[in-house]
């Protein structure tokens, strides 16, 4: 009785071993990934400094993990300890702000999309003689915080550079989707659209936390409005639900993106995307912080008082095979 | 240990002293105490910034975020209602002096005042529908809750033309008003936010109103049983109402200092999930979800925890991925300890 056990047994495993061997995925998965560049090497022989990087992003954003993994690649090469923490609620993230001059900092990257917010802590830590370097939002305001330097977007440059593109393509009606409410960087991006393109263009307001909503959302839209032939999304994630929802319209409308993710790329190569605005969230992070390090190191400041931009830059059929292998490696 | 001969106490046995220990081990707010103190020790221990004294006025800042409206959250939950309406109420409150100052070029406290007529009228609406429909209170409020979510984003855009109210940094009575909700002080090297101040102060009077007078009687009585409330003279509808007024109130409170402290400007589209923040603290601090037992000290003591841990974890360097995992273990051990205890205290 024992015995058939251990045998049934042994042969179970066998099969089960057998049958993990067949089914094997030739392609994708782990073993796809690549190492990005910039992670490994040597680390610089400066004193280990720490550098806090506060953002307004909420938990889980794909965007911010790359502005992240640009931050701690400047770390490691700097020899910085990165202290990240995140809130999008303004007070909240003043608040950290605050802790990271508690916490005796030697410098803090931040996000100022919350400028009346957050500021009055950029200033006070500006006043305890933190270097401060703003990225990603805050254009029009950081240069009166005392931060060193801002590395980012124009996103009202970036919406009009889109808008100028539509128009070249011959479009005629215009949906920009806006996935949060109240976001200013968005609206902003819908307003250069807007400014470029000419009063043809509609902005629709979905929650970008329900993909599946988002794209129901946009589906009726298209449904109603069959003059629409070009749907902007603000993001890559919100942009693939919109090519499922013209697609379950049966609209032949056209779709462009802002922003990039490995999804986007096959989505750009296959052609059901035209194109993205890219701003290059990597060199965000990681200039925010190599920034301090060369204040610190050697006194320098970069962009002479003025915003470094890091977009826009179009990503399209042409162009998308060089920055595929970064953006699946999680750093595009 | 020698045993003492204890001469029974004369008089009804109804009615005796109980001892200290078990006076206090029955207060609602007594696990959540034993909790913080926990957490304390623990990020002194793991976190080297918060040893340092200084810091404490930050602490105490984010704890106070949540912690006013933990105030009449709490008062509401032991009267057994709930409002889901709350967290974005404040910034209604916050928007309405905002663009009504603005609009209409007038002196910023009658935007202010504005504001707290309409935080009131919120609250007295979802009082009387409540009251008026018999629906549960988690019905109701979620009505409103997308009601105002709405109308945060849809009047902002129709006043100024975008999802943020208009600056009023530059207008007359911005600067006393800032002062009274929003500004700062030194105190022995700490600083102080005001409206820490005006949290102590409303826990107090809260806490007095509940343990030492009629009225707080009557919340218990409301959430212990309406029913029977009703029956011996409590007028519960007025309780009810008036108890969502407070959130209102409050609300408004916290409304002011979001617009004073960030230069006279609100996000509409913010305070959206703050109002499960200001139920849990309620409910760490020994508030029942069934209404009749609670403790406005111990929403306090919530409140402090939940900004000991969110802070405590910026500390201490950690990866804040971890922050909302670390934050719903809390909650779950901080709500099985208060259990335990409760009814260790109810079998002695």
């Amino acid at each position: 009785m024992v015995r058939w056990q251990n045998k049934a047994v042994a042969a179970g495993a066998a099969v089960v071993l057998a049958a993990a061997l067949v089914a094997c995925s030739s392609s994708g998965g782990k073993q796809e990934e690549q190492k990005s560049g910039g992670a490994a090497g040597n680390v610089a022989n400066t004193p280990r400094i720490k550098v806090a990087l506060i953002t307004h992003s909420g938990p889980g954003d794909t965007f911010w993990d790359i502005v992240r993994r640009g931050a701690e690649a400047a770390a490691q090469k700097d020899n910085v300890e990165l202290q990240y923490s995140a809130d999008p609620d303004g007070a909240a993230q003043a608040n950290l702000v605050q802790t990271a001059i508690d916490s005796k900092v030697d410098g803090i990257a931040v996000t100022l999309n919350k400028p009346d917010a957050v500021m009055p802590n950029v200033k006070k830590a500006v006043a305890a003689g933190i270097p401060v370097t703003v990225l990603n939002g805050g254009l029009d305001v950081w240069q009166g915080s005392g931060a060193l330097g801002y590395f980012g977007q124009d996103e009202r440059i970036a919406g009009e550079a889109a808008g100028t593109r539509l128009k070249q393509e011959g479009a005629k009606k215009v949906i920009c989707i806006i996935h949060e409410q109240g976001n200013v960087s968005l609206e902003s991006r819908c307003q250069g659209i807007k400014d470029k393109f000419g009063a043809a263009v509609e902005n629709l307001n979905v929650n970008g936390t329900d993909i599946p909503g988002t794209q129901a959302t946009v589906t009726s839209k298209l449904q109603q409005d069959k003059t629409a032939d070009y749907v902007v999304g603000l993001n890559a994630g919100i942009t693939l639900a919109a090519v499922q929802a013209a697609k379950d319209a049966g609209s032949s409308a056209k779709i462009a993106s802002f922003d990039m993710s490995k999804e986007m790329v096959k989505a750009i190569q296959d052609g059901t995307v035209q194109w993205t605005v890219d701003q290059q969230p990597y060199l965000q992070g990681y200039l925010a912080v190599d920034s301090i390090w060369l204040y610190r190191t050697n006194g320098d400041t970069i962009g002479g008082g003025q915003a470094t931009l890091t977009g826009p830059a179009f990503i399209d059929k042409d162009n998308v095979t060089a920055v595929e292998k970064y953006a699946a490696a999680g750093t595009r | 240990m020698a045993s003492t001969i204890t001469t029974p106490v004369a008089g009804d046995d109804r009615v005796s002293a109980r001892s200290i220990g078990a006076r206090l081990l029955s207060r609602p707010e007594i696990g959540s105490l034993v909790g913080a103190l926990v957490i304390l020790v623990f990020f002194v221990v793991t976190a080297p910034p918060f040893r340092d004294i200084d810091n404490t006025g930050t602490i105490l800042y984010q704890a106070a975020l949540i912690g006013v409206m933990a105030v009449p959250v709490s008062l509401l939950m032991i009267g057994g209602e709930f409002d889901l309406s709350a967290g974005v109420a404040v910034t209604t409150a916050g928007l309405t002096a905002g663009l009504f100052a603005y609009q209409f070029s007038l002196n910023v406290w009658v935007g202010v005042v504005i504001a707290l007529v309409l935080a009131l009228l919120i609250g007295l609406f979802n009082g009387w529908l409540l009251m008026r429909t018999g629906l549960p209170s988690f019905l109701v409020t979620l009505g409103t809750f997308f009601i105002l979510q709405g109308l945060n984003i849809a009047v902002t855009r129709l006043a100024s033309g975008a999802v943020a109210s208009n600056s009023i940094s530059d207008m007359d009575g911005f600067a006393s008003a800032k002062a009274v909700f929003a500004s700062e002080f030194q105190l022995g090297g700490i600083t102080i936010k005001i409206i820490v101040v005006w949290w102590i102060v409303f826990v107090a009077i809260a806490a007095w109103v509940l343990q030492r007078t009629r009225i707080g009687n009557w919340i218990f009585a409301v959430g212990g049983d309406a029913a029977a409330a009703r029956a011996v003279g409590v007028p519960v509808k007025r309780v009810k109402i008036g108890l969502f007024m407070t959130v209102g109130f409050f609300a408004w409170f916290a409304g002011m200092q979001l617009l004073f402290n960030s230069n006279g400007v609100v996000q509409s589209g913010e305070g959206v999930g703050k109002e499960f923040l200001y139920i849990i603290a309620a409910v760490v601090g020994g508030c029942l979800l069934t209404g009749g037992y609670g403790s406005v000290v111990g929403a306090a003591i919530g409140a402090l925890i939940f900004g000991m841990v969110q802070l405590g974890v910026v500390y201490a360097g950690w990866n804040p991925d971890w922050f909302k995992a670390f934050l719903g273990a809390m909650l779950l051990l901080a709500t099985i300890v208060n259990l335990v205890v409760r009814s260790k205290a109810e079998a002695r």
